[in-house]
């Protein structure tokens, strides 16, 4: 790993150069911005049992589904298409060097456009002088399960993005892939029809998987390890795969 | 004392994908030092062979050793002692060549010390000091190509791979770039692969012909079209007795021989007329047939020796291995 830190450094300025992370980061800020805003405004009109941080991370698989594809779509494909993949693996770097830092990159700038929308709650506690609208309980929890579970959002953006040359198909992919884990394993989870029988053991993996179910823990400060390491696992599986799509690729170039 | 290993050394080299042999038993060495021109036709197994060599592609079977590390087992050291420029030359469009330069150099392990003065030295090499801060998606395609090419030499390695460094460059651009890797020579091994053949002939020590997957020939620009061809031929204006012409010639060389159609020819003693004669002999005979024609009494007006170019070398090598081709294949059974 003795190139990580010269790759790393160079993908973060190649996305800071993209207009599509800026294109990303407007609509994701932009989107945030208006639910908090919804947010406040319900908060205002009437008292809620629930904390406004849960609410707000209530709705975080909209932006994941569209700024995730956004942030890795470019990663491996363009490079694969424009060749500058080639040049970059007749140096004395590794291909696991290489997805590493795209995967490293597009996480950090994830988990910074996230981190920037706590601004959001110290902005509100600054102006209405009110303690509880920074309840750091559940904004904890809602920020600690957005970076699990951007690990394996971000990891299966660049799998996507290892599996085709063009961007657009990437970035296809890799929404498909968010909704269906995310919405469909949502859907699978209130379906009656996998208690019946044979199906248990298959309800018994949809709930390990199941991603809103996840989201209310951290929310209310439950840390499983069992969320961690499905996280964790996920995220290492789909790193090796998308190496290894990079290099089943290379051998039939 | 131990000899030092060649600097590229490929022993019966395939390359097959899905079924199509890319690369088929190929064997050479290249010495240290040597500048070696890759010709082939398009899809002859060029920019296969290439990317074997650099460890980009592993091979199907055979051996591929550059300095002598095996490129199949050690591809991180070979890696190490390489610059290549593939073929169109792939660029980050939006990173300043500078910054460029800085990246890669930075991957191929020169130390952050040494890089800013090699970066200077290899932007002066280039020609490329007046757009080190631009960006490369902005450049003209010359200057793309000299970019390609002071990567390959940032970390000064002992081999350089360069696939098509010409390719869609104006002659300036070309004369800048021959002398550029004629100012190699010595220092490291270059192996280039073009369609420029005149570039080739001028700037490579050695020539390696492939066709098909195969190498059909091999050697510097003379040995192959002493291979090829078996023979030089020279053109003559002259004036004089035909008889005493013909017994002049064979003097000088017995194998001189006269083109079918000139021999025929006779527009009298006193008229001068064109001669083209081949000779088995290598040697330069120009003196020796004029020295013979002036004592034999006959007026030489010119004489001037013919060189098949390389374009001709190339085109009859190649010819000759798809004739061979054909010639092997199974003939259609007819229908009965």
């Amino acid at each position: 790993m003795k190139h990580f830190p010269t790759l790393l450094s160079h993908e973060l300025r190649m996305l800071l150069v993209s207009p599509a992370t800026y294109v990303a980061a407007t609509l994701f800020l932009g989107f945030m911005g208006l639910v908090f805003i919804k947010i406040v405004e319900l908060y205002g009109g009437a008292p809620q049992e629930t904390s406004p941080a849960v609410v707000y991370f209530q709705l975080f698989w909209l932006p994941v589904c569209v700024m995730v594809p956004l942030l890795t779509m470019k990663c491996l494909a363009e490079e694969r298409r424009a060749g500058t993949l080639e040049t970059l693996l007749t140096t004395p770097v590794t291909t696991a060097e290489v997805v590493l830092a795209k995967f490293g990159a597009a996480y950090a700038l994830y988990a910074a456009l996230w981190a920037s929308t706590l601004g959001f709650f110290l902005v509100l506690r600054r102006y209405s002088g009110d303690e509880r609208f920074l309840d750091a309980g559940p904004l904890l929890g809602g920020f600690l399960f957005i970076a699990v579970s951007g690990l394996l959002f971000v990891a299966l953006g660049v799998l996507a993005s290892s599996l085709t040359r063009s961007q657009s198909v990437a970035g296809i992919l890799s929404c498909v892939a968010l909704a269906t884990l995310i919405l469909g394993g949502n859907a699978l989870a209130d379906s009656p029809w996998l208690d019946q029988g044979l199906l248990r053991p298959l309800r018994v993996a949809v709930d390990h998987t199941h991603v809103f179910g996840h989201r209310d823990d951290f929310a209310r400060g439950v840390v499983d390890l069992r969320h961690l390491l499905f996280y964790a696992s996920g995220t290492a599986l789909a790193l090796i795969f998308s190496i290894l799509s990079v290099e089943a690729k290379q051998l039939h170039a | 004392m131990s000899v030092p290993p060649p600097a590229i050394e490929v022993s019966r080299l395939v390359k097959t994908y899905g079924g199509t042999t890319a690369v088929n038993d190929i064997s050479f060495t290249v010495a240290k030092g040597e500048i070696v021109g890759f010709l082939g036709p398009n899809g002859a197994g060029k920019s296969t062979t290439m990317r074997i060599l650099t460890g980009y592609l592993p091979a199907t079977s055979g051996s591929v050793h550059l300095c002598g590390l095996p490129v199949a087992t050690r591809p991180d050291e070979v890696k190490r002692r390489i610059g290549y420029l593939p073929e169109n030359n792939p660029l980050p469009e939006d990173m300043r060549v500078s910054e460029y330069l800085y990246f890669r150099g930075r991957l191929k392990e020169v130390s952050r010390r040494q890089l800013g003065p090699r970066i200077d030295e290899v932007l002066e090499i280039c020609d490329l000091k007046r757009v080190r801060h631009r960006i490369i998606g902005q450049l003209s395609k010359g200057y793309r190509q000299r970019v390609g090419i002071a990567e390959a030499i940032l970390a000064e390695p002992p081999v350089i791979i360069m696939d098509e460094p010409t390719i869609g460059l104006d002659p300036h651009q070309i004369l800048i770039v021959r002398d550029l890797i004629a100012g190699l020579r010595g220092r490291m091994t270059v192996i280039i692969s073009s369609h420029i053949l005149p570039e080739i002939e001028v700037t490579c020590d050695r020539v390696l012909i492939i066709n098909q997957g195969r190498v059909v020939a091999q050697g510097t620009p003379a040995e192959l079209r002493r291979e090829i061809f078996g023979q030089s031929s020279y053109v003559l204006e002259v004036a004089g007795d035909p008889d005493a012409l013909a017994a002049a010639l064979a003097a000088v060389d017995p194998t001189l021989r006269t083109a079918a159609a000139d021999a025929a020819a006779n527009p009298g003693p006193e008229e001068f007329r064109r001669l083209r004669l081949t000779t088995a002999r290598t040697d330069e005979l120009g003196d020796g047939i004029v020295a013979a024609l002036s004592a034999a009494g006959c007026r030489v007006r010119a004489i001037g020796r013919e060189h098949p170019s390389l374009e001709d070398v190339f085109l009859t090598a190649t010819r000759r291995s798809w004739d061979a081709v054909q010639a092997a294949a199974p003939r259609p059974t007819a229908a009965r």
